[in-house]
């Protein structure tokens, strides 16, 4: 199919959409939301090179699957290609990143300035994060910066947007269009504070919201019940994070090395059970899909699959969350086509135009 | 489970790298090398109610003090003040000086003990047993600072956002710039009285 897709700016793949009026940025995943539809998001694992291509292959598998990639900022404090960098060759062919800024890295003046040069490359969204302590990555001799926090880059950058202004209170001449995102965790500890923590994230600037990984369900609802009843999900969207686990040893040791993501007995019992573990691991994915796109409140998903980038398209697809809706994906547009015919005829049909025969037919 | 399995860290490897009489820096972490035991920290958060009382009065008495503060000059009087709150917030919330306290609107937990330094909440990787990601063994702060808010008269002051720190304002008194911004707030209403009542 040749033409304008849904959510396409007609003048150009890589150009910010129309503004529409309730809408704080002019990119695909706040109108995926806004229009009530059930969003998916992805993680794209970033690459230890310097080659552009890298970032478009590993974005290539997700293309008609998912609304936006996450561009990760240096997850688990290891060194990778950088977010901002990811985010300005996805930009470029169309795509819709989650820009992710860790307050681990950059003092605010390089955060702003960030978020600027972001917002000015068509970044529409932005995930405000903490980022893990150094200690957890390569670099553990780093120094931790930790200038601002997760709420309170939320918050500078809603006055960025909302007021026109950096921190300090000097003035913008054009702000950014963004639209805020925040992470929760209701899987650690203090449970009862989580839910009134998101409240708080909310009164910072969240507009939207995607979950560590979800694979203990009941106590998911019991932190959306919460959410609901002090009225958050009116306010925000919320993406459960989702992901398979290849095999109950990586289960294991993701319990036992990184911090934050609570895997119950229960489901590595299941995975230790099945002949294929990883089949298995997939499956598990989509029946916790399945039983969280009920919960009321739940606006989409956030599909992590660290590695196995392959199965994010047929988790997808198998649980059905999309019914039947295709987002964006980056295909042959009309303009492509006309430099392509003009190649071909270059290339095949075999003319030798010199400067002198042009001048002759020219005439 | 997760408590039972530490990760492996750099200070891991070298620990297991090296015989045991080695010296090996990295064995402890900066934060544990300044503070080796919780237990004073922990007990101002679970009487975090009568430390709200006692601040209370106490900010009162240095607001009563205003015009000796002002008399000797706030210049001069903040190195002695400062080397009291030092070692009296050193000692009762192992106090990092940050000169903005925030110890009322977080459970008698300071903030600033979080290896991330947050001050508007936990991060999401709190061990399942309540610890800290950074520091296996010590207690998350906001755990604590969660349960301590819990015992406040004025303990929903947790759901305030708090603005990013202000590091020009390190290694000064908090207890001196809170007087002089209540005094100057007192003296601005009176003025705004005064001035009304001329009017």
């Amino acid at each position: 199919m040749i033409g304008r897709q849904r959510d396409e700016n007609p003048a150009g793949i890589h150009l910010p959409l129309d503004p529409l009026p309730g809408h704080s940025s002019r990119g695909r995943l706040e109108r995926v939301l806004r229009r009530g539809e059930f969003a998916v998001t992805t993680e794209l694992n970033p690459p230890d090179s310097a080659d552009p291509e890298d970032v478009y292959n590993r974005a290539k598998i997700f293309d008609g699957w998912v609304d936006a990639i996450n561009a990760v900022d240096a997850s688990g404090a290891n060194c990778h290609m950088s977010s901002v960098g990811i985010c300005a060759l996805l930009t470029r062919m169309g795509y819709a990143p989650i820009m992710q800024i860790a307050c681990r890295d950059r003092n605010r003046i390089a955060i702003q300035g960030d978020v600027l040069g972001g917002a000015a490359m068509g970044v529409a969204n932005m995930l405000c994060l903490t980022g893990d302590g150094v200690q957890a990555g390569d670099q553990p001799g780093a120094k931790p910066v930790f200038d601002l926090d997760s709420m309170s880059l939320l918050e500078t950058c809603r006055i960025m947007r909302d007021n026109g202004k950096f921190l300090s209170g000097r003035k913008l001449t054009t702000p950014p269009q963004i639209f805020l995102g925040a992470a929760v965790n209701p899987f650690a500890p203090p449970f009862d504070f989580r839910p009134i923590h998101l409240g708080k994230k909310i009164a910072a600037g969240a507009q939207f919201v995607q979950t560590q990984y979800c694979f203990d369900v009941p106590m998911f609802k019991t932190f959306m019940k919460k959410a609901r009843d002090l009225g958050h999900t009116e306010k925000v969207f919320i993406l459960c994070g989702v992901g398979p686990l290849a095999s109950a040893k990586t289960a294991k040791w993701i319990r036992s090395n990184v911090p934050g993501i609570h895997i119950p007995d229960a489901i590595i019992k299941r995975l230790e059970g099945a002949q294929d573990q990883k089949k298995e691991g997939k499956q598990l994915c989509i029946d916790i899909i399945n039983e969280v796109k009920e919960i009321p409140g739940i606006s989409g998903i956030h599909v992590m699959a660290y590695r196995q980038e392959e199965y994010v398209a047929e988790i997808v697809d198998e649980s059905g969350v999309l019914k039947g809706r295709q987002p964006w994906k980056r295909e042959i547009r009309r303009d492509d086509q006309m430099v392509a015919d003009r190649l071909d005829r270059i290339l095949h049909d075999d003319i030798t135009e010199t400067q002198v025969d042009m001048v002759k037919t020219a005439h | 489970m997760s408590e039972t399995q530490p990760a492996v860290t750099q200070a891991t490897l070298v620990k297991k790298a090296a015989p045991k009489s080695d010296y090996k820096p990295a064995d402890v972490s900066p934060q544990r090398r300044v503070q080796r035991s919780f237990a004073v920290r922990l007990w101002s958060i679970r009487h975090s109610r009568l430390l709200e009382w006692f601040y209370s009065r106490f900010a009162d008495m240095f607001l009563l003090l205003h015009p000796l503060w002002k008399g000797i000059g706030y210049n001069r009087v903040e190195a002695p003040i400062k080397f009291v709150e030092k070692r009296v917030k050193g000692f009762m919330f192992d106090c990092r000086m940050c000169g903005q306290c925030v110890l009322s609107s977080t459970g008698m937990s300071c903030p600033m003990n979080c290896p991330k330094q947050l001050r508007n909440g936990p991060c999401g990787g709190v061990r399942a047993n309540g610890n800290c990601e950074v520091e296996p063994d010590m207690p998350c702060v906001w755990v604590k600072a969660w349960e301590g808010s819990q015992n406040m008269v004025h303990g929903d002051k947790i759901l305030d956002v708090q603005k990013p720190v202000d590091q020009s304002l390190r290694e000064t008194s908090a207890w001196l710039r809170v007087t002089a911004q209540a005094a100057a707030a007192r003296e601005a209403a009176q003025n705004a009285a005064k001035t009304g009542a001329s009017a």
